[in-house]
């Protein structure tokens, strides 16, 4: 069936559509990395899923195996969740900083002082 | 000394002079020295050019190339002579006449003054001298940013003000129409050299070619064609000697000249003689020569009057290129140098009345021909010639011009270029006149001065009706120079008018 | 050695930077900086030279070939851009001392230097990659290490700046990196020059057009594209200067570069591009940005903001070009690229002098400092000429040939919209000229107090060279056509 066939794309797109509403919609800094996290997911479940073989097993070389899962996309991911690490590993930090510079970790509240400034 | 190495060191001697006066700013009799010696060696440049150019030769010098297939490179023909050479002379006399007025008047910043006026002077020979409009349009840009010192000189709001607009126009036609022409031609025919006949025959259909001529028109802003012509009043703020040179002789030649050359050697006379687009131009330059002589008799700021005067007579040039006849060619460039020598006189002659007197409007002015009589007939002189009565030069220049509207059959615009004279006589004539027959006792009383030229300074005795003495010597000198070449020119145009006739004959 | 120097150009740098970090003194790390960008400059330029001499160079990362290993592919335009970004760095090292000495804190100043290092890494890789994953990966060191440079600035609004930028350039790569899975699965090659060979068959399918619309929204983000620029305002203004300055020269660049490349190579074979309505969209807001932003950047007070969003007009001025699909509009954006990069720099050092003496660069702060620093404000006007468009100087060659590309394809109002631009560029120079010289300086202030020299010499060679690739156009001229030519013959 088609929908079934294509599962995997639909939780990519609630995924992304989800991580991207809570970086607009929330106020909360640490929430706004929580959404770029979750949107960062989707895009690894979508190379992965892209990657799967039917029938094929995981990419090790083994006796008697014929077809193999392409293992290029888990490698590209791999190099994709460092960068999202590092990325939130410096957004945290930045939050961090945030916090002690203007007391409070909530947008409007950072907009509402710094237009005082 | 070749031809050539003269055309180089014409543009390079007065931006090496601009080099060496803040060097000697410290010591201002050295510091005028170098002016004065600039000049001077650039009108000998100019003359040693001359011979070659008047037989028939057009000398060229190659300077760079810039753009992928657009060099910059100077070409020396009779138009471009004309325009140096009043250009060169007219600096000479201004030179001294500055150094008699600013010292009168006491003039802060003298060195940034006379340094910028080099570097304008430089520009101006390089828009002479331009080989093709890449070259003449990097000197005209270089024209405006170096004249906006000048014209905001006194730092006053006022002059902020003047240059806001000044700039504004400037470069608003500038980079708005005159480079889009620019780069539209470059586009049509793959050259921007200035070539005998135009390098557009051929490449552009009437309907093009309207509108490029008409942005090139309205984009070179230095000619004043209305509705662009604001500039030229607010830049009356600026001292008088900016005012005599630049915007009467420098700056604004500068535009009419391009406007010639444009027409001569971009569009080609037979070419825009042809297709008939620059009919309508004949009438805004008609329709901006009336209103500007209109609104000149209702000023009663002496500078203000002689800048709305400026304007029409520019359009009168316009008028002449726009005609794209033989004589009215001829007209055109010969008016170039007549207005140029009458309108500096009547400059010079302002800015004596100001800092002799102490007078800026013209209803202060009467009887002042007592105190000043030699300025008040050098006055009288510059009118003459202005208003295009024998025996000044400025005659040859309307006659041709009228000769050059019975060309095209257009006797109406004949009439406009009578009315213009008429109306000249009105808004000029009256004020040697009153200078003279008038006594000093009928003029109101001493307005405060929030007129245009705030460079009056208040720190100077308001009312001393007695004991106005004539001019600094220097601004005599410079005054009694120019009028005689009003009068001079009268006499022997020949060399205008033959260099000018070697443009329009194939 | 020479057949080398495409590696070690990217990793010259990236190794530099932990030696920065174990070398903990300031003087050290900016001697350590200061020499690898010099180097660099010195591979670039061989590159470069080699290029236009022999052609495209090919070198494989690890010998493993492509398409299945990491390619670097260096033609005329790579080579540009590789050039650019060193030699702005090697102009802004000598001026960072003093600068960025007066603007981090001491402790801090060795681990500015790391991130400098780690971005120009990144940059270069940006621009020598042949893959567009690899892309990627050197999209985000260098992202990554500029939010921490603009981190580092003094005012606090410096963080929520690096913060906003971090979650926008991150949606942006994240947006990138989603275009290159499309395209993945469609072709299963990520080497550019494979790429440009498969795609042509593929081209029709409904996946390959969304991939293009990520790429293109994902770079348009990087590259601040109205109306996805909101983060370069803030950015620019409250970083530390050399880091505006560096970051405003070749950040954006690079990601036009991306954006050229991913366009006109790896979709070159395709008629999406040229055939649909994607160069109307990109013309019209390239348009809109030229003329939005200019008409916001005359209402700044702040200086630095105002050059920013200056910035922003003119990466409108670069995408207009690409939106044409000529070679004279790309062959203008190329060259803008290279004059831009100048342009701006010299301006944004101008503004790092500034603050260096007096301590801000709000407008009104100005007052009279055309008396008391002249050096300083002579360079910022003769920069503003170039913004303007005064003939003589870089942004005039720009202009001459976007508008003339304009003029080719007979799209008046964006010749009007240029213009326009530049007019405006006028208006908002103007008013730091009336201020900086019009009004007497404030009391008590002190005589004539320039910049140290170390600052003034860089400041003063990039203003010289905006007017000596202004005068002699020819070179930069010749190597932009030569790379919009090569961009538009078909793929090797």
């Amino acid at each position: 069936m088609e929908f079934l066939g294509l599962l995997n794309y639909w939780i990519i797109v609630v995924l992304m559509m989800t991580g991207f509403y809570i970086i607009i919609a929330h106020n909360n800094l640490v929430k706004k990395i929580v959404g770029l996290n979750i949107f960062q997911v989707s895009v690894f479940v979508f190379y992965i899923t892209m990657a799967k073989v039917k029938g094929g097993t995981a990419p090790i070389l083994a006796e008697g195996i014929e077809i193999y899962s392409n293992p290029l996309p888990h490698v590209l991911i791999l190099t994709a969740i460092v960068v999202g690490v590092a990325t939130t590993a410096l957004g945290l930090a930045l939050v961090v900083r945030i916090h002690d510079a203007y007391g409070t970790i909530e947008d409007d509240e950072i907009e509402a002082r710094e237009k005082e400034l | 000394m070749t031809v050539e190495l003269a055309i180089l060191l014409a543009v390079v001697v007065p931006f090496a002079g601009a080099v060496l006066i803040p060097l000697t700013g410290a010591k201002p009799n050295l510091r005028e020295t170098v002016t004065l010696v600039c000049a001077a060696l650039l009108f000998y440049l100019v003359s040693v050019i001359y011979p070659t150019v008047a037989a028939g030769g057009v000398p060229e010098v190659y300077l760079f190339e810039m753009l992928s297939g657009l060099s910059v490179f100077f070409l020396v023909e009779p138009l471009g002579l004309i325009f140096a050479g009043i250009a060169s002379f007219l600096w000479i006399a201004t030179s001294v006449y500055s150094i008699g007025y600013m010292r009168a008047h006491n003039e802060e910043n003298q060195t940034r003054f006379y340094a910028y006026f080099a570097i304008a002077l430089g520009a101006a020979m390089g828009v002479a001298f331009a080989g093709n409009m890449l070259t003449l349009f990097i000197f005209y840009e270089v024209l405006t940013l170096s004249t906006f010192p000048l014209v905001a000189h006194s730092g006053t709001d006022e002059a902020k003000r003047a240059g806001r607009v000044y700039l504004g126009v400037l470069l608003g036609t500038s980079i708005g129409f005159q480079l889009l022409a620019i780069i539209w031609t470059w586009g049509l025919t793959g050259t921007l050299d200035f070539t005998d006949g135009g390098i557009l025959a051929g490449k552009a259909d009437g309907l093009t070619a309207g509108i490029l001529l008409a942005l090139y028109t309205f984009g070179i802003g230095k000619a004043a064609l209305m509705p662009f012509h604001r500039w030229l009043p607010a830049a009356m703020v600026a001292p008088t000697p900016v005012s005599a040179l630049l915007h009467a002789v420098a700056v604004v030649k500068a535009g009419v000249f391009t406007v010639v050359k444009v027409v001569v050697y971009i569009f080609g006379i037979d070419f825009l003689f042809d297709i008939g687009v620059s009919e309508w131009l004949q009438y805004m330059a008609a329709a901006t020569i009336l209103i500007a002589s209109l609104v000149a008799m209702t000023k009663d700021n002496l500078k203000a009057r002689l800048a709305y005067s400026t304007v029409s007579q520019l359009s009168y040039v316009i008028l002449g290129a726009m005609l794209v006849t033989d004589l009215g060619i001829i007209g055109s460039g010969m008016h170039i140098a007549m207005h140029a020598f009458g309108k500096i006189t009547l400059f010079f002659c302002a800015g004596a009345f100001m800092i002799a007197a102490h007078k800026t409007e013209i209803s202060q002015m009467r009887g002042i021909g007592h105190a000043m009589p030699f300025t008040t007939l050098a006055f009288f002189i510059g009118s003459l010639s202005v208003i295009g009565l024998p025996p000044m030069g400025g005659l040859w220049s309307k006659w041709y011009l009228a000769l050059g509207t019975l060309e095209t059959g257009k006797l109406w615009l004949l009439g406009v270029l009578m009315i213009s004279s008429l109306l000249n006589v009105a808004y000029l004539l009256p004020i040697p006149f009153r200078g003279f027959f008038s006594s000093p006792e009928e003029s109101p009383p001493l307005k405060s001065s929030h007129n245009h030229d705030s460079e009056y300074d208040h720190t100077h005795d308001h009312d001393r009706p007695k004991g106005i003495k004539e001019a600094p010597v220097a601004c005599l000198i410079a005054i009694g120079v120019t009028s005689a070449g009003c009068l001079v020119l009268f006499f022997y145009p020949d060399p205008v008018y033959d260099l000018m006739r070697q443009i329009v004959t194939p | 050695m020479a057949t080398q120097y495409p590696a070690l150009q990217v990793v010259l740098a990236l190794l530099a930077a932990p030696v920065c970090l174990i070398l903990r003194r300031p003087n050290a790390a900016w001697a350590v900086a200061t020499v690898i960008t010099w180097i660099s400059l010195a591979l670039a330029l061989s590159l470069l030279g080699r290029v236009l001499e022999t052609g495209v160079i090919l070198y494989p990362m690890g010998d493993w070939a492509a398409p299945w290993g990491i390619e670097y592919q260096i033609d005329t335009v790579n080579a540009f851009m590789l050039v650019i970004v060193t030699l702005i760095g090697s102009v802004v090292m000598p001026f960072a001392r003093a600068s960025v000495k007066a603007e981090i804190e001491e402790e801090r100043i060795y681990l500015f230097y790391c991130m400098y290092l780690l971005n120009l890494a990144g940059l270069l890789g940006i621009a020598i990659t042949g893959d567009v994953f690899n892309l990627f990966v050197f999209l985000e060191i260098s992202s990554l290490s500029s939010y921490v440079m603009i981190s580092l600035g003094r005012d606090k609004r410096a963080l929520t700046a690096a913060y906003r930028y971090l979650v926008m350039g991150t949606i942006g790569a994240t947006f990138y990196i989603i275009g290159v899975g499309m395209m993945y699965m469609t072709t299963g090659s990520l080497n550019m020059a494979d790429l440009a060979a498969i795609l042509p068959a593929v081209a029709d399918s409904r996946t390959v057009l969304v991939a293009l619309g990520f790429l293109t929204v994902g770079l348009s983000l990087k590259l601040a594209l109205f109306p996805l620029h909101l983060w370069l305002p803030n950015a620019y203004t409250y970083a530390p200067s050399a880091v505006t300055v560096f970051l405003a020269a070749s950040g954006t660049k690079v990601a036009v570069y991306a954006f050229i490349r991913i366009f006109f190579t790896v979709f070159g074979g395709v008629e999406i591009f040229t055939a649909g309505v994607i160069p109307q969209i990109l013309a019209l807001l390239a348009a809109l940005a030229m003329i939005v932003a200019s008409t916001v950047a005359v209402y700044q007070t702040d200086v630095k903001r105002l050059l920013a969003y200056s910035s922003i007009a003119q990466i409108g001025y670069m995408v207009l070009g690409i939106s044409m699909v000529t070679v004279t509009g790309l062959a203008g954006t190329i060259v803008h690229l290279f004059n831009h990069a100048i342009m701006k720099s010299g301006l944004f050092m101008a503004m790092g002098c500034i603050l260096f003496k007096i301590g801000a660069v709000q407008l009104d702060q100005f007052e009279g400092l055309g008396k008391r620093m002249p050096v300083t404000m002579a360079a910022f006007v003769a920069g503003g000429f170039s913004l303007i468009g005064v003939p003589l100087t870089v942004g005039f060659v720009s202009k001459w040939y976007l508008v003339q590309a304009a003029l080719e394809k007979g799209w008046w109002l964006a010749v009007a919209a240029i213009l326009a631009s530049s007019l405006l560029a006028v208006i908002y120079i103007w008013r730091v000229v009336e201020v900086a010289y019009f009004r007497p300086p404030p009391k008590g202030s002190a005589e004539v107090s320039e910049a140290p020299l170390s600052m003034l010499v860089p400041l003063w060679i990039l203003i010289g060279a905006s007017y000596y690739f202004g005068i002699d156009a020819t070179q930069t001229l010749d190597i932009a056509f030569a790379a919009a030519e090569t961009l538009f013959a078909p793929a090797l």
